[in-house]
């Protein structure tokens, strides 16, 4: 979009505002831009997010990402790749760190499927 | 672990550094800031802007007339250090640090921000290092040595970006890292990544950061450094600041975590500091909740290292007459190359010697409350204002994104529709947001968002019980991987430069161990063009290699050019083959005088010989030059062309301890002669036990002068300094003797 300078028309329902006023009113709009994007991030995850609660959990970064890809394959984001793990080593009496290997060498998926079909 | 210590005198050993990484825990977390010394005295000064100072460190070049002090100004400063081996670069973290850097940023490898996953090992970089949990705990133990070695803590830095953010931001938190660049806006508009996906993976990068306390600094300023006319963006730049620094804020870091990287915009030949103060002011009116990172400009920079540094002190100017928490320094040789290690350092020295001369200003000075500063800073405040309105308007920041309403090179509201456009459908990382659903859990600290614990007994304010603790509280969880490239690592190019590391071999470098690279600077009487290929065939004929002309500034069309030059040396030096003379030794002032007070010291001097020089004798003994007399000696000066008879009768009258004679003619060894004359004659008159005889002149070779029988022979380049240290040293040695 092209637009000529039009801030002597654009600025009069500021132009009396004190500084303090127009400060409180510009991170009013401000916090209304971000809180949206915030929203975003509480509702949603991303691969990156759930490598990095994977290495939280003590998973090595050679193991994090074949971990997400497994659960992005089998729709299981939505829960959790850290939750799958946690899952998975309660239901089989493993370490964390043993069922995060188990599901970075492609085994135990079919396994981690059906213990989020049966709920919890 | 055993700690590393460093001595001033040795060089880092590197092996050692990377030795046991695997055990290597940080000693801290979170940012430091320095601590303020309010009427700070050194030396014959007192401050009133410094902070503690070092307890090692390089001071400025004129300290040497003010005692060595090396006061420091209260802003940490920062270097960026990057030359793509990290292991070098490290050695130029430790100059940076003796030179005042309290905050090294490390710059990542050209295309780090696309790769999605963790970097391990320690490949080398482009234009900056691949980083990796190995790179980052060498680097961060070995700044633990140099901390202790300057005296002060030294913040490390990196950046939490592109699409592998979080887990950059968990192994940074894991590792001690004190600051970092986060700022989605910048993934979004200069890298392409998905804006919905950047700004998700940003709430937990911001979460991970707030709980290790690192200190923020956002990427506002590549708006300016993209912006055609850099001054136009003011408006922009506020929002951006703003925006990263509000979502911040609501993702939980501490308001004085975050730091705003402010540029000023615009340099010279335009009025800067004119159109740059009402922006700084504005800003931070605006952002008072939030710390300053004063950036310098780079956007405007050339070849010149000097038109750079004069840029980057007028930056500074503005820090000053506003504020800055952070002094960050660009090095004045980024308009030409990937940075050197001296210009690290150089401009470390610069915002040092600006900070420290500009002491005190705001003392004297202060800023207008009204007139074209408050009504150019209101202006932009408002621009600002009615940018954020807009993005409201159009349906929130995503909207505008698409719409192209970021880095516009049109001064708010006004557009000229060239701004950078990003579809929310679209970019790297498009397609890979999942929502969370009911029973979404992630049993660790720090996690942003929706986080169902409590469907397995867990605290909603402790996730991380659930799994008996995270690499966040259980260090021993975490998983260090030491090398994945069998080529492309730190051993592999250690062993390549080993020659330079384990033996006495040495070739200058300006990036690396073992480059090779020299700077030559030359005056070509050409014009531009000739001037450059002459340059160039001159390196040639000189044998260097890989030769460029990295600056070429015109002295006048047709009368000369100056040229900077880069090539690489074809050999290297075996410094154990050196023959290194000892350096001269000194008395110190305060010794000298305090030994003449106690014992009061009389000499005649005069110049020998048929001689009318009366300059050499006259600086070795006047106080004006800073000879001898400001000891406290009491001199009895003859004049020139004195007969040395007249020198020798001078002393038995006077009775004076010493005898200095200046001996300038050369011809048929006549200097040495009348040394040789001087002496005999003092036997012959019975004082020769009782004064010393010490004789100079420019011709003088101290060990040919000594052979004539006097106490001590001084060639050119001699000062008062060298001539009481010997005369003082002697007596004393003598008074031992009775």
């Amino acid at each position: 979009m092209k637009r000529k300078d039009d801030f002597a028309e654009r600025r009069k329902h500021i132009a009396n505002l004190s500084d303090q006023e127009l400060y409180d009113r510009f991170w009013d709009l401000t916090t209304q831009v971000v809180t949206p994007m915030l929203e975003l991030g509480k509702k949603n995850t991303t691969p990156s997010v759930e490598r990095s609660v994977l290495l939280r959990m003590g998973i090595s970064s050679l193991e994090t990402k074949p971990i997400v890809e497994g659960c992005m394959e089998r729709g299981l984001m939505g829960k959790g790749a850290g939750h799958v793990v946690y899952k998975l080593s309660k239901a089989k009496g493993i370490s964390v760190k043993e069922a995060g290997t188990m599901l970075a060498e492609g085994k135990g998926w079919d396994d981690a499927v059906s213990l989020f079909k049966k709920g919890v | 672990m055993a700690e590393i210590k460093l001595k001033h005198n040795e060089k880092l050993d590197i092996d050692n550094i990377l030795k046991d990484l695997d055990k290597y825990e940080p000693r801290r977390s979170g940012w430091t800031w320095r601590k303020p010394a309010p009427g700070l005295k050194m030396g014959p000064f007192e401050y009133k802007d410094a902070s503690e100072p070092l307890k090692n460190g390089v001071p400025l070049p004129p300290a040497k007339y003010f005692e060595n002090i090396d006061p420091q100004p209260m802003p940490v400063i920062t270097t960026e250090i990057a030359s793509g081996r990290f292991e070098d670069d490290i050695r130029r973290m430790r100059m940076g640090a003796w030179h005042g850097a309290d905050h090294l940023m490390v710059i990542r490898t050209a295309g780090q921000s696309h790769m999605d996953n963790l970097i391990e090992g320690t490949p080398q970089g482009i234009g900056g290092v691949p980083i990796s949990r190995k790179q980052v705990r060498a680097q961060r133990k070995a700044l633990d040595a140099i901390e202790d070695e300057v005296g002060r803590p030294i913040n490390y830095h990196s950046y939490v970006s592109g699409v592998a953010g979080p887990d950059i931001a968990v192994m940074f938190a894991e590792e001690g890292v004190n600051g970092a660049h986060q700022d989605p806006q910048y993934n979004v508009l200069y890298r392409n990544i998905n804006c919905v996906r950047s700004f998700v993976d940003a709430c937990e990068s911001k979460k991970v950061l707030a709980w290790a306390e690192i200190a923020q600094i956002d990427g506002a300023h590549n708006a300016n450094a993209t912006a055609r006319d850099a001054w136009k963006v003011m408006p922009e730049l506020i929002v951006q600041h703003a925006i990263n620094s509000r979502f911040s804020e609501l993702a939980g870091i501490k308001p004085e975590n975050i730091c705003l990287s402010t540029v000023p915009p615009t340099a010279t030949p335009g009025p800067c500091v004119f159109m740059d103060l009402p922006y700084a002011v504005a800003l931070r009116e605006i952002c008072d909740r939030y710390r300053m990172r004063a950036q310098m400009n780079t956007k405007y920079i050339d070849s010149s290292a000097r038109e750079a540094t004069v840029t980057h002190v007028l930056n500074m100017l503005v820090s000053k007459l506003t504020s800055a928490d952070i002094q960050s320094t660009i090095t004045p040789d980024e308009g030409r190359n990937v940075p050197w290690h001296i210009y690290n350092v150089e401009a470390c020295d610069t915002a040092k010697q600006t900070l420290i001369g500009l002491d005190g200003l705001m003392e004297m000075v202060e800023l207008k409350s009204d007139g074209p500063l408050r009504e150019k800073a209101r202006e932009i405040k408002e621009r600002a204002c009615l940018f954020m309105e807009e993005i409201l308007e159009v349906g929130g920041y995503f909207k505008a994104v698409e719409e192209g309403f970021f880095v516009d090179s049109a001064e708010y509201p006004e557009r000229n529709g060239d701004g950078i456009a990003r579809q929310i459908d679209g970019g790297i990382g498009y397609g890979y947001i999942y929502e969370r659903d009911e029973d979404y859990m992630a049993p660790v600290t720090a996690h942003f968002g929706r986080n169902n614990v409590e469907q397995y007994g867990g605290d909603p304010k402790n996730p991380s019980a659930l799994i008996g603790g995270c690499t966040l509280e259980d260090r021993s969880k975490i998983v260090y991987i030491d090398e994945l490239d069998d080529v492309d690592n730190v051993n592999v190019r250690m062993e390549e430069t080993s020659k330079y590391r384990d033996t006495s071999a040495m070739i200058p470098e300006m990036e690396w161990m073992g480059d090779g690279v020299v700077m030559l600077t030359m005056m070509i009487p050409e014009n531009r063009r000739t001037a450059e290929v002459a340059a160039v065939e001159i390196a040639a004929k000189m044998g260097l290699s890989d030769h460029e002309v990295i600056s070429r500034e015109v002295l006048q069309d047709a009368e000369g050019t100056r040229i900077e030059l880069k090539g690489k040396l074809g050999f290297d030096i075996d410094v154990s083959k050196l023959v290194i003379p000892p350096e001269p030794h000194y008395l110190s002032e305060d010794e000298i005088r305090a030994d003449v007070e106690a014992h009061p010291l009389k000499i005649v001097c005069g110049t020998v010989g048929e001689d009318e020089h009366s300059v050499g004798l006259r600086e070795i003994i006047d106080i004006k030059h800073g000879g001898i007399e400001r000891f406290g000696i009491e001199v009895h000066y003859l004049g020139t062309s004195v007969p040395v008879e007249k020198l020798v009768d001078a002393a038995v009258e006077l009775k004076a301890e010493a005898i200095l004679a200046s001996t300038i003619i050369s011809h048929d060894n006549i200097h040495y002669k009348n040394m040789k004359r001087i002496h005999e004659l003092a036997i012959e008159k019975g004082i020769r036990d009782d004064v010393i005889i010490a004789a100079g002149g420019t011709q003088v070779i101290p060990e040919e002068g000594l052979k004539t029988g006097v106490d001590a022979a001084f060639g050119r380049n001699s000062h008062g300094i060298d001539v009481a240290s010997f005369l003082i040293e002697e007596r004393q040695r003598r008074r031992k003797d009775k």
